[in-house]
């Protein structure tokens, strides 16, 4: 038997190893990701189009792209997500009603998102005729996204204490009002933080995408915003392949004599992209919190 | 009898089935201080709760006689909850400032009623953080966050925040029991200077409390009433033994 002290410096040793290890492998992948495809990095790799059989293409359309569905996704489900949490959390009585709800809004989170591409595939693409188009993209990335949204926004709301909601409403403030004018306002930066980090996940989404906004990235004319036009940037209708979706594709069928090239720059590019995001979420986050309480 | 501003009639209050308010008969005089005082649990915090009826908040509560605010009922189908809540405000326990500066913590209640004037709003707040007793402590950082403060002075901005709706009734449920000796005698002068302008009823567990600033106290036990007098009867010759045995510390 080993007395209490080697034991307490064992299993202590043995924590580090594993969280060093869970260290160890996340800044090999990074490291691997950032050496192999930053070298490719150019503003002529960030801006210029796709090329399909020669090499020196860039991913400017498939980067515009994603940011475009991401905001349109976003716009999309962060009304829904806050509605929902703002239902369940500060008016649903728990009953078998909220239950269900909650446990939709469980199952929904843990699906596949190869899954809900498919069923976007199905429902917006053939059966709404949408196509695959940006729209059709957007509202799968809503599925995809709104669980989390929803489950993030309601923990936002549960960080504010119920002494707050009190206070409002002895002050004859509507349920309402106590919600809109003090609850939210308190709960707006941990509401951030977690619809910056969601939207990095939506960023890096390619499976539900694949079969809804389509593999192929036509090329934009970026001096025409006119949203009916096909080949402008603000159309809806138009198929767009993301940054995540080109990556997936080069590498099963980039026929592309640089097509190992594009795919570590684009990788380093998205990953990029989302540390940017989480490095925000945390820093805007902290931020507003110390503007609002000034504590 | 015209005086009453506040009146209850047979208050039985149930959580589920049991039972925490026992028929409470209980009448408040417009103006002065009323402490309710008792053991914890005896229902003190309930009945002050009924008042303006903050216990709906919690599931499953039901509620049976009259509380009869001026004439109206408080209870009665068409009450409606925000007008009474803005003419029986309430303080809390915990000092709860809104997460925003003093100034906006003060007027939030006039500025979501619609109140846009500038020179009104400041006049409100300058009036009200004066009679909560903390202006001259926070009058050159208004803009700052009401959380900076210190406890005492966050509570108080609390009652200035209830003062500005300008309610007839406050209550207060143990205002000072999270706070130190200092910030609590604060308080208590505060409460003093306030009795002449609003029917106070509080709650509090500091008996030395209850007969330094109040003018009538009521002695709570097991859900029911016990005694209710000037307080000094209460505390110099109650007419119930049980109170006397509180009193002196036979018990609670």
């Amino acid at each position: 038997m080993m007395n209490p002290k080697t034991q307490n410096k064992v299993a202590i040793g043995t924590l580090y190893g594993v969280a060093g290890l869970v260290v160890l492998i996340l800044l090999a992948l990074l490291g691997y990701i950032l050496v192999s495809g930053l070298p490719q990095l150019s503003w002529h790799f960030l801006t210029a189009p796709a090329k399909a059989f020669l090499k020196g293409g860039g991913v400017g359309v498939q980067l515009y792209n994603s940011f475009y569905l991401l905001i349109l996704a976003m716009l999309i489900s962060f009304p829904i997500a806050l509605g929902a949490a703002i239902y369940l959390y500060e008016y649903a009585k728990d009953n078998w009603v909220t239950t269900t709800i909650r446990t939709a809004i469980e199952i929904l989170s843990s699906l596949p998102s190869v899954v809900v591409g498919l069923f976007g595939f199905l429902f917006f693409v053939v059966k709404l005729r949408l196509g695959f188009s940006i729209l059709s993209g957007a509202f799968a990335l809503t599925f995809f996204n709104l669980p989390l949204l929803t489950r993030s926004i309601e923990d936002s709301l549960r960080t504010i204490d119920t002494t707050q909601r009190e206070g409002g409403l002895a002050l004859g403030l509507s349920r309402w009002e106590t919600v809109t004018r003090v609850i939210l306002p308190a709960a707006v930066p941990s509401i951030l933080t977690g619809v910056i980090l969601s939207a990095g996940r939506v960023f890096g989404e390619a499976a539900a995408l694949i079969y809804t906004a389509g593999q192929s990235a036509p090329a934009l004319d970026f001096t025409d915003w006119n949203p009916f036009n096909i080949s402008s940037p603000l159309n809806p209708m138009r198929p767009a392949e993301t940054l995540a979706v080109h990556i997936w594709k080069i590498n099963s069928e980039g026929i592309m004599p640089d097509a190992k090239a594009i795919s570590s720059g684009s990788s380093a590019v998205l990953v990029l992209a989302i540390l940017l995001f989480n490095f925000a979420a945390r820093y805007l986050g902290k931020r507003l919190y110390k503007r609002l309480t000034s504590a | 009898m015209s005086k009453e501003i506040l009146t209850t009639q047979d208050l039985h209050l149930y959580y589920g089935d049991k039972e925490a308010l026992k028929g409470i008969n209980l009448n408040f005089d417009a103006k002065g201080i009323t402490a309710l005082i008792g053991p914890s649990g005896c229902g003190k915090s309930t009945y002050l709760r009924t008042l303006n009826r903050m216990n709906d908040l919690i599931p499953n509560v039901t509620i049976t006689g009259t509380i009869k605010f001026k004439d109206q009922d408080l209870y009665a189908p068409s009450a409606d909850t925000v007008q009474i809540r803005k003419e029986i405000g309430m303080v809390f326990q915990q000092p709860n400032p809104f997460p925003f500066s003093i100034y906006d913590n003060v007027i939030y209640g006039l500025r979501i009623a619609g109140e846009k004037d500038k020179e009104k709003l400041d006049a409100v707040v300058e009036k009200s953080l004066r009679q909560a007793a903390v202006w001259d402590e926070v009058k050159d950082h208004l803009h700052e966050s009401a959380l900076a403060l210190s406890g005492g002075q966050q509570q108080r901005v609390c009652i200035a925040r209830v003062l500005a709706v300008s309610p007839e009734i406050i209550l207060l449920d143990e205002p000072t029991s999270a706070l130190d000796p200092v910030s609590s005698s604060q308080i208590e002068t505060t409460l003093l200077n306030l009795r002449h302008d609003y029917t106070i009823i509080t709650v509090t567990h500091n008996l030395q409390q209850a007969s330094r600033i109040a003018d009538r106290t009521a002695f709570f036990m097991n859900g029911e009433l016990v005694e209710v007098d000037q307080t000094k009867n209460i505390f110099m010759n109650p007419a119930e033994k049980q109170t006397e045995d509180y009193i002196s510390g036979r018990f609670g």
